[in-house]
């Protein structure tokens, strides 16, 4: 049996139908791989982050303090601060480690051209806001991922790495503090570790959503790296 | 098989109909299932929802966090000073304590006991520790909960105190024991930065009793609960029968910034 090679398109013909089917290779084993384990350890991350922000919810002074939100415990990971705080310590590795293998092979491999978002891809970016969200009239899709996708799993990426940096110079800021300095300092750090957190939650709602939306055939994809009939086949 | 398109890269461009390879369902079914199975290492994550395994994995990944750290502390390199207009004013400097707010030392009689790996151990007190060069700094205190202040502290460095009490500088360990029965522990590469001070004043003033008079660390390398107030004895040891207060109830013990 053959394996499958990133990008490669397969044809069979469907047992009972008679149908010909065909599929594409659009998920490597890498990239599946870490999709997984990145999405459990930033769901474990935002949850017992936020139970570490309930040590003190506020950006603003510590006396007096004015809370700025609170979170309800039962979205919140650890049960108290030491509990978290070890959840989001050991967490942090297994999303450091799957970030940098997904960014490595991608860049290795070449792969990154399936989903980079470049500046080719600017004109193709509000035809897909209007159909998706204005009712317009549906691009044609001729690559696996549109200029919309690219352009949200681009960003996505690069919050993704905010928020490693964000979180470095909130635990070691003193070490870390040139990267301290470009943030507004300690204090500001925890500012936009929370909005990172809050573009990332964002990201993963709007994800879901259209994960729901394009079917199962399409989250299959993600699972054995395979889509049966791509749009984008002629 | 028919062709594979010339040139270029497949997944870039699907422009015209051609395939990589001619299969049956089986044969697809049975790839996809293996891809698939490729995947099953993702399932050991749910090692973190058995209780038993959770809390040592859990265990393993502060220490390694607390591994990193101690990997990236700079001897060298010193934690930021701030101009006295940004301190946070002395009214508004929390005080955290994990007991009392007073532990009711009496001054007047107040002595440091020092015992452990050092050549002149035995009691010491606050005028030999004030004798020592005087080292007055705005750093910034950061405590675990996430709030931070600026604050002016003065005192004398620990590395000072260690040459006067003749501290064997290759022990691993400092442990430090409070009047209110809080205890801490220090590594002796922190314990000799220039910045970790045996604090006696803050905001140019003799501590408070809610600052933890007379003796307090203050240790701008690190997390804000490692800075033990109403010192009364500091070891100088290899070994550590115990961490600290909350260190020992599960929060980071090395928790360098």
């Amino acid at each position: 049996m053959r394996r499958g090679k990133p990008g490669a398109v397969i044809a069979f013909k469907a047992a009972k139908t008679g149908n010909l089917i065909r599929a594409a290779y659009e998920h490597p084993f890498a990239i599946r791989f870490c999709h997984w384990v990145n999405s459990v350890s930033l769901l474990i991350l935002v949850a017992s982050g936020l139970r570490i922000f309930m040590a003190f919810p506020s950006f603003g002074p510590k006396v007096p303090q004015k809370d700025f939100l609170h979170v309800p415990r039962s979205l919140t990971l650890g049960g108290w601060l030491g509990g978290a705080l070890q959840w989001h310590f050991t967490f942090l590795w297994i999303y450091v480690a799957t970030g940098i293998v997904y960014l490595g092979y991608h860049v290795l491999s070449g792969h990154y051209r399936q989903v980079l978002f470049t500046p080719r891809d600017l004109p193709g970016v509000w035809p897909m806001v209007r159909h998706y969200f204005f009712f317009g009239r549906k691009p044609r899709v001729t690559h696996p991922y549109n200029p919309l996708q690219k352009l949200a799993y681009t960003s996505a990426t690069v919050v993704g790495v905010l928020s490693v940096l964000t979180g470095a110079v909130l635990y070691n800021p003193v070490q870390f503090s040139l990267l301290a300095r470009l943030m507004g300092g300690f204090h500001w750090a925890r500012v936009w570790h929370f909005a990172v957190m809050c573009g990332l939650v964002l990201f993963v709602v709007g994800h879901l959503i259209m994960v729901i939306l394009h079917g199962w055939n399409n989250f299959v994809s993600m699972l054995t790296g395979w889509k049966k009939n791509p749009e984008y086949l002629p | 098989m028919l062709d594979p398109p010339v040139g270029g890269t497949p997944h870039l461009g699907f422009g015209s109909a051609w395939m990589d390879w001619f299969t049956d369902e089986r044969d697809f079914k049975r790839l996809s299932r293996r891809s698939l199975l490729k995947l099953t290492p993702v399932v050991l994550v749910g090692a973190f929802a058995i209780p038993r395994l959770r809390d040592s994995l859990l265990e393993k990944g502060l220490a390694f966090s607390d591994w990193a750290s101690s990997k990236w502390f700079r001897a060298g390199h010193a934690a930021p000073t701030y101009p006295d207009l940004e301190l946070t004013p002395l009214t508004q400097f929390p005080l955290n304590s994990y007991d009392v707010d007073d532990p009711e030392i009496d001054l007047g009689s107040w002595t440091l006991k020092v015992s452990g790996e050092v050549q002149r151990p035995g009691e010491y007190t606050l005028a030999q520790i004030q004798g020592l060069p005087k080292v007055r700094q705005n750093t910034r205190h950061i405590c675990v909960e996430g709030w931070d202040v600026i604050g002016r502290f003065g005192g004398a460095r620990i590395s000072d105190f260690l040459k006067l009490v003749g501290a064997d500088s290759r022990a691993r360990f400092l442990y430090f024991e409070c009047a209110d029965d809080y205890y801490e522990s220090l590594d002796m590469a922190t314990a000799m930065h220039p910045q970790s001070l045996l604090c006696y004043e803050m905001y140019d003033q003799p501590l408070t009793r809610g600052h933890g008079a007379p003796l307090r660390l203050s240790l701008p390398t690190k997390i804000g609960y490692k800075s033990a107030k109403y010192l009364t004895s500091l070891r100088v040891t290899n070994v550590l029968a115990r961490k600290g207060y909350w260190e020992d109830q599960g929060y980071s013990s090395f928790y360098g910034l």
